[in-house]
């Protein structure tokens, strides 16, 4: 029996003409499909969602929409399209044409890549899969469901890869892939971040606004990789990635939005008063967005790596947009400046640049986050309300290298132990504020309507209108 | 202030479990845990930071101490489980950018050491019932996994990331080289191909697969990894025979003296003439009978000449080794009375069955094969007061050469060499012969002789006529002759020193230990010299930079 490759699996891969992956994904998809039954959203498999496919990659195709089920969403491969003669961009390959196949004494790092950035994929569609029980709105339920396919659709970017380039081993870590559990204390996910549950939809809106923005720089990094097929599949994944950022910030957006209504009706910054209005007072917001930015922080890595290094070096993965960088793209002799804890007190070292190059992705991400955090300022100013958001100081609440040692306070003042432990639910949610957060939270399914913490979006998706049924129970 | 630690600071072995760092011990009847939690900014050198469980000399000076306590002052503990401290990570081995500051001697010294704690581990196994059981709850790479490889049995979280691994080869291009490639294949009994797949891997091998290639012995997820450690342990510890219901001894501090002489002890000095680059060790044999009521010798404990001279004469070794680079030749002398010493071994054979009495032999057994493979010239004489007698005379036959003071005149004032049974197999070398044998190549006409002397003390023609010493020079030449031996020595190539005395030392007759410091430790001392490891763009310097190695290819 003959089987339409590029129907069932769209593709620009020339699924039709390659055994090889077409055995490869007959066994894994299945298996695919199994997990999203078993670890996909909840209660949700025969809803008709208002979904993006995407069928192509050129500008008419990669945003079909229609109404279907999850899991007969067509999930497919596409690498954005060759770039006639490409080089390696940076490290001592500089200047060698770009690797069409995986460089052998490379493999295993490539591998490591790879699967690292794949596991995070359906780690957050687990993490997520309760929300769709408390959604405020059918509009909110299918961004939900929205992003959830697409990270589901960067897992089979990164199986392809794993598929058509790394043999035996590659299709041994697709199935385990499917195996890892999010949170699961005998089979977790490889990242901590990804191990923490999303309990309610304000750290889902914080979660994709900063998290997934963790995701959008790595992907960047490894679209510059001189492993071509890599560099191909992760700009493809970017287009989509920027939904799941947009969904985070005008989330934040409306939730602050709504708080700010209701403290200018009723004329108050009262905390007590605000939430007895079953709204979220800003303090609490920005508490969120600290634990959110700093663990975030963490997703990056030791300021100080040698596995960075080789990753560059060997040309595996680049800067943020390497290309537009003015040096010499070797950085053998160039120093980056990295924070170290000296005499009680932060201070910017020199470390060599191919060590820092973490620090310095950090650093880019920090810029690109800031700008977000300042258009939600301009809904608060615009309200009239005096009070600012603001990123914490990225030493804040750091669980991973030297600067997890020290405690910090949210403007980068090393504090002592006992300072830290009078201030932190100050800095950080509290459970009591985690519990008011959950209290708000229950299942808002009509068209058009929206719970009382978060206010309506200004339009719908594709054009369409707020009230239109983005999600159809069956 | 013109003591050595003035001029240079000189590195002890002294620690205890209150000192520690890096390494803890825990003990719960018949079961010790030994946590590794490595503090990374307590390296014993400046210059790097001990991440991810990466240890240096001062973290394997804390487990060879730790291993004595369990020894000496836990004879209960029957299994010892090794762990770590760290989350998601066992050991990530020897520290490379220690590697990397290092010098080529520090480096062979560290790595000499690593190896003889790591066969303690085996030792204790073998001979005193102590098993060891390592609970790999995390990454367990290179040095790490060779730690693993020295205990019993090693069992390996399932958590679908922690892996063995000796990634030496691929990472660093050097070798695994404290027992791994050795102890992969002779203990472990990986199959070669496997072994070479494993031994080129960077990532290592999980679960499953690593048991199927007997990398491991079993694994477990994280819930169920504690329990089955601890089950797997309480069965271990039905194999020992140590005592459920001793009171251990204090392994108290050594009292050793430093000075511009040399270092300093009750049982044992260490003189050391810098010009002529020779030390002279003296051992010196009970002033008095040691107690041979077993509730008295426990009650000497630490005090009981023959552990406090094995303790002393091992702290000797290991501060002449690791302080004294340059001091290439060491006299081996003993002064004393031998009926005092044979009365010792007396009490040491007839007691062997007591865990403090086989603990004590063991101390000693590992002493003498640490002399065994020390890279110095080692030459005994026997003078007048000498006291080469039963265990004491081993240092005779570790030594490369052994003269005998021949007095014609007064054969009655001669230094007499006399064996003892201890001389007949209680103290094998790492080739598992002992010395006797291995001198004489098991050959039963001249290991009759020597047998059939035990007890009777020989005098110089008698001991030339044995076998026992290379020459016996009489007191009209002593002097001289001794002179230019020692100079004559000292004006050779250390190198080749090193390399010819290892393998005359080592006659015929292999083991897994005389693979580990032959073979393997010289092919890595090789290669820890070699451009492609050292050199500018070696693969060692070059590690962690980000910078790729530059070889030349052309095979050696």
């Amino acid at each position: 029996m003959s089987i339409d490759y590029s129907q069932k699996i769209p593709n620009n891969v020339h699924l039709n003409d390659n055994k090889t992956l077409q055995r490869a994904l007959e066994h894994w998809q299945p298996e695919f499909i199994n997990w999203w039954q078993d670890m996909g959203p909840d209660g949700s498999q025969n809803f008709d969602v208002y979904l993006r496919t995407a069928v192509s990659v050129d500008p008419s195709g990669w945003a079909h929409f229609d109404h279907v089920k999850m899991p007969d969403y067509r999930w497919g491969i596409f690498l954005n399209p060759a770039e006639e003669g490409r080089k390696v961009n940076f490290g001592a390959h500089k200047g060698e044409a770009a690797w069409q196949e995986v460089p052998g004494e490379y493999r295993s790092n490539l591998r490591r890549l790879i699967v690292t950035q794949g596991d995070t994929e359906p780690a957050s569609v687990e993490q997520q899969r309760h929300l769709g029980l408390t959604c405020p709105s059918l509009y909110d339920m299918r961004n939900l469901f929205q992003v959830n396919v697409e990270e589901g659709r960067h897992l089979w970017a990164m199986v392809y890869l794993l598929h058509a380039y790394f043999g035996r081993d590659g299709r041994e870590e697709a199935e385990a892939l499917l195996e890892r559990r999010s949170g699961d204390a005998d089979n977790p996910r490889i990242l901590g971040a990804f191990n923490e549950r999303t309990p309610d939809w304000l750290s889902f809106f914080m979660f994709t606004y900063f998290t997934d923005r963790d995701g959008k720089y790595q992907l960047c990094s490894l679209a510059e990789s001189g492993f071509d097929p890599l560099a191909r599949t992760c700009k493809f994944m970017l287009t989509e990635e920027a939904h799941h950022m947009f969904v985070g910030e005008s989330g934040v957006g409306r939730v602050i939005q709504r708080t700010c209504d209701v403290m200018n009706q009723l004329k108050t910054d009262d905390v007590a008063k605000i939430r007895a209005q079953g709204v979220i007072d800003l303090p609490t917001i920005q508490r969120y967005l600290n634990f959110h930015f700093s663990v975030t922080m963490d997703l990056f890595g030791a300021d100080v790596s040698s596995n960075a290094a080789t990753f560059y070096t060997t040309g595996l993965k680049g800067r943020y947009e390497e290309t537009k960088q003015t040096d010499d793209h070797l950085l053998n002799d160039a120093s980056y400046g990295v924070l170290e804890v000296n005499d009680g007190k932060l201070v910017t070292i020199q470390a060599p640049y191919l060590n820092a190059i973490n620090e310095k992705l950090r650093d880019d991400y920090v810029v690109d986050a800031k700008a977000g955090i300042e258009r939600w300022n301009k809904i608060i100013q615009k309200a009239g309300i005096p009070f600012t958001l603001s990123a914490p100081h990225k030493a804040f609440n750091r669980k991973i290298g030297p600067l997890s040692a020290a405690k910090i306070s949210p403007t980068g003042q090393v504090v002592s132990e006992g300072e830290w432990t009078h201030q932190h639910l100050h800095w950080l949610p509290s459970a009591e504020d985690r519990a008011f957060v959950a209290s708000l939270m229950g299942r808002v399914a009509e068209p058009g309507k929206f719970a009382n913490w978060i206010a309506p979006p200004a339009r719908g998706i594709n054009n369409q209108p707020v009230d239109f049924a983005y999600v159809r129970f069956n | 202030m013109n003591s050595p630690e003035a001029v240079k600071p000189v590195i002890t072995y002294d620690t205890s479990p209150a000192q520690y760092k890096h390494w803890s011990l825990a003990c719960d009847g018949a079961i010790a845990t030994l946590t590794l939690n490595i503090n990374e900014d307590g390296g014993i050198k400046p210059g790097y930071k001990l991440k991810l469980n990466s240890y240096d000399l001062g973290v394997d000076m804390e487990l060879h101490d730790a291993l004595q306590r369990v020894r000496f002052e836990h004879p209960e503990v029957k299994t010892v489980i090794v762990t770590s401290g760290k989350d998601r990570i066992f050991c990530s081995g020897a520290n490379i950018f220690m590697l990397g500051l290092s010098t080529h001697a520090w480096k062979v010294n560290f790595c000499k050491f690593t190896n003889e704690t790591r066969n303690g581990i085996e030792d204790s196994s073998r001979y005193s019932g102590l098993k060891f059981l390592a609970a790999c709850n995390g990454t367990t790479a290179g040095g790490g996994y060779e730690l693993a490889l020295a205990c019993d049995e090693i069992i390996l979280v399932d958590d679908r990331s922690s892996a063995v691994s000796l990634p030496e080869v691929p990472l660093l291009g050097v070798l695994p080289g404290t027992g791994g490639l050795t102890r992969v294949i002779d203990k472990r009994r990986v199959r070669r191909d496997h072994a070479d797949i494993f031994c080129t891997l960077t990532e290592g091998i999980r679960s499953q697969r690593a048991k199927e290639w007997r990398l491991i012995d079993d694994y477990a997820k994280p819930q169920a990894f504690a329990e089955k450690v601890k089950a797997r342990a309480t069965e271990l510890a039905a194999q020992s025979d140590r005592p459920a219901d001793a009171k251990g001894i204090a392994l108290t501090p050594l009292k050793r003296g430093i000075d511009e002489a040399g270092y300093h002890y009750e049982t044992v000095d260490v003189t050391i003439d810098r010009a002529a680059r020779r030390a002279t060790l003296t051992v010196k044999a009970p002033a008095a009978a040691v107690q041979s009521k077993i509730d008295d010798i426990v009650a000497a404990g630490a005090a009981w000449w023959p552990l406090q001279m094995a303790r002393e004469l091992d702290d000797a070794i290991l501060m002449l080794r690791t302080n004294d680079l340059d001091i290439g030749t060491w006299v081996l002398k003993t002064t004393g009375d031998a009926t005092l010493a044979l009365g010792a071994d007396a009490v040491l054979d007839a007691n062997r069955g007591h865990w403090f009495v086989r603990e004590t032999i063991g101390m000693l057994r590992r002493t003498l094969a640490r002399l065994d493979v020390t890279s110095r010239t080692l030459i005994a004489l026997v003078e007048r007061g000498s006291c080469f007698a039963g265990t004491l005379a081993e240092l005779l036959f570790a030594a490369d050469r052994g003269y005998m003071l021949a007095l014609p005149d007064a054969p009655a004032e001669e230094g007499k060499v006399t064996l003892s049974a201890m001389n007949f197999g209680d103290y094998p070398m790492v080739n598992a012969q002992y010395r006797l044998a291995a001198r004489f190549y098991g050959e039963e006409g001249p290991l009759g002789a020597v047998r059939a002397a035990i007890g009777q003390p020989q005098g110089a023609d008698a001991a030339l006529a044995l076998g026992l010493v290379t020459a016996t020079p009489d007191d009209l030449d002593w002097e001289d002759e001794i002179r230019i031996v020692l100079e004559e020595r000292a004006s050779l190539s250390p190198d080749a020193l090193t390399g010819m005395e290892a393998n005359l030392r080592f006659g015929p007759g292999e083991t897994m230990e005389t693979r580990v410091f032959g073979r393997l430790s010289a092919w890595q001392n090789w290669i820890f010299i070699r451009p492609n490891a050292v050199g500018e763009g070696g693969a060692l310097k070059v590690f962690g930079s980000g910078n790729k190695a530059k070889f030349d290819w052309n095979r050696v």
